[in-house]
């Protein structure tokens, strides 16, 4: 039985709910503003997100994708505004999995691969209940997603960055996410890792999982996704990249830091001012 | 060499001695993996150090009945705890200061009541670095009362407090209580000191929530085992500690805290040697 099935079946209602709405926003973001001692990092943005979509977020570091990534969440109050998934606060759900960055966690933790799949399943189990062997079968199933199903004992710090993130993917596929936010999965990776995170996220596509992530590369977030977001605090362009890859869009997203340059197969654009590892708010 | 170990057996005070030391010894290591995962060494210097007014007010009200000074330092443990957090959320103040503020104005208190007692520095040494050895069957039967309670609750909330530990951002969008465990783990932090502070005290209590703990990390990648090892560190190091302190006379809280000392250290050693072959082959 695949997971697709085993979702399907423990959540039946809701998903079945799901599917007879296509085109239904799943997530509505309603004029969001973030303020922090420092200053603001988010000024009113709003948009929505259909089911099954693939939506990625650039802009520069501190452009706010980790803040608006954890406000969507539930992680973080936004100063103004609200989120609302399938039409409830965040609050009420755990449909949404955070996909973490890989340094915002403790990689000498004692625990192994399976473990860390194991945790996403928390949420369904409630308290003071132990998992049982559907669960594990679901953990077993996520991993071979992600084709980690022979490293499950491993202990975390001996993966490389790429088996990291996509032990992340599988945690977010064992809690049962059908809306996933990833934040930088691509980060710090070699270019064969980032084409394996990329393949991965195709198939969760094709599982209607809706995805939003957060990118440094432009040529991917322009090939690969739906829509792209261009984000500066505010939300500066949204929409396919035809219609936003447009160089204003990409000056007023990046400023300075942007280079445009116009060849054949249109523009092509780097930001002088990227990448180290994650760490942006 | 049988009557090496029979001998101190004979005197009822050691047989009570040991069985202290390796309850209360088990009981800290457990909670204490906790504390070195999630560096929290310091507050829990702090927190043993803070329990000493409360012991002195204990003392003061009742003339140093054992079961009255065990609720009075629970009391004050918990209540510096909740102090120090609330420092932190509400003011800009950083944690490792609010630990300061609060662990030396504490331990003052303490120190301002005992010397209002004549015969002050006798009892103040018995705070500081325990008595395991004055136990009697009735706070024998506290520490394991209170031991079997910490661990129930380890049990109980072991998935919860793992997710926590490793990624508290997914224990928050897992809509896990992240507040009220994170209070529940200082709370049994608190308890775990207020058990054993007979048997080292105040003052080397640290060495028994750290040290096992740590030694235990270097070998195991799997929470579970790293509990069970640090458990059975510091059982092993109460007894030999105990059985130093009877054939040298070296004060017992010293030499069990010694003795887990010794034990890291050869941990440690045996660790870089076996790297240093495995580089050389």
């Amino acid at each position: 039985m695949s997971l697709l099935d085993e979702i399907r079946q423990t959540n039946y209602l809701n998903w079945h709910h799901h599917i007879h709405q296509v085109g239904a926003p799943i997530l509505q973001v309603k004029s969001v503003c973030v303020e922090f001692d420092a200053g603001a990092a988010l000024e009113d943005v709003s948009f929505e997100l259909i089911t099954g979509e693939r939506l990625a977020v650039v802009g520069p570091n501190g452009a706010g994708k980790s803040t608006l990534f954890k406000v969507i969440a539930g992680v973080l109050t936004p100063t103004h505004g609200q989120v609302h998934i399938y039409g409830h606060e965040p609050g009420g759900h755990i449909c949404i999995a955070y996909v973490p960055q890989r340094n915002q966690v403790d990689w000498s933790f004692p625990v192994n691969v399976a473990d860390v799949v194991m945790m996403g399943r928390i949420g369904k189990l409630g308290l003071f209940r132990q998992p049982r062997a559907g669960d594990w079968d679901i953990v077993r199933e996520s991993l071979e997603v992600v084709g980690l199903d022979d490293l499950e004992k491993r202990q975390v710090g001996e993966l490389s960055g790429g088996q990291q993130q996509r032990m992340f993917i599988a945690r977010a596929l064992a809690q049962e996410a059908e809306l996933m936010l990833m934040d930088e999965p691509l980060a710090g990776l070699d270019i064969q890792s980032q084409e394996d995170i990329l393949q991965i996220l195709e198939q969760l596509h094709q599982r209607e999982v809706t995805m939003l992530v957060a990118l440094h590369d432009l040529k991917i977030a322009r090939e690969r996704f739906d829509r792209v977001m261009f984000l500066n605090q505010r939300l500066l362009g949204l929409g396919t990249p035809r219609e936003v890859f447009q160089p204003d869009i990409l000056l007023r997203t990046y400023g300075g830091h942007m280079h445009l340059i116009d060849s054949d197969q249109g523009i092509i654009a780097y930001d002088d001012a990227c990448c180290d590892e994650g760490g942006d708010s | 060499m049988l009557e090496v170990i029979l001998d101190p057996l004979q005197y009822p005070f050691m047989v009570r001695g040991i069985i202290a030391a390796v309850i209360v010894g088990s009981v800290c290591a457990v909670v204490g993996t906790y504390v070195v995962l999630r560096g929290m060494a310091f507050f829990g210097d702090a927190l043993a150090h803070a329990i000493l007014p409360g012991i002195a007010i204990g003392y003061l009200v009742s003339g140093g009945t054992r079961q009255s000074l065990f609720w009075w330092a629970a009391v004050t443990s918990v209540i510096s705890a909740v102090a120090i957090d609330t420092i932190r959320r509400s003011t800009k103040i950083k944690q490792d200061t609010a630990i300061g503020i609060i662990f030396a104005g504490m331990f003052a208190l303490g120190v301002a009541l005992i010397s209002t007692v004549r015969s002050y520095t006798v009892d103040l040494a018995h705070f500081l670095f325990g008595d395991v050895l004055g136990v009697s069957n009735s706070d024998l039967l506290l520490s394991a009362i209170f031991a079997v309670l910490i661990f129930l609750t380890i049990i109980a909330f072991y998935k919860e407090f793992l997710v926590l530990s490793f990624d508290p951002l997914l224990a928050t969008t897992l809509r896990l209580p992240a507040r009220l465990l994170d209070l529940l783990l200082v709370i049994l932090i608190a308890l775990a000191i207020v058990v054993s502070l007979q048997t080292v005290g105040v003052a080397l209590m640290v060495a028994m929530l750290v040290t096992p703990a740590a030694t235990a990390y270097l070998f195991t990648r799997r929470l579970l085992v790293m509990m069970g090892g640090a458990a059975i560190i510091a059982a092993i190091s109460g007894v030999l500690g105990l059985y130093l302190s009877f054939y040298f006379g070296i004060a017992s809280g010293a030499a069990i805290v010694l003795t887990c000392t010794i034990i890291f250290l050869l941990a440690w050693i045996y660790q870089t040697l076996q790297q240093r072959r495995r580089k050389l082959v």
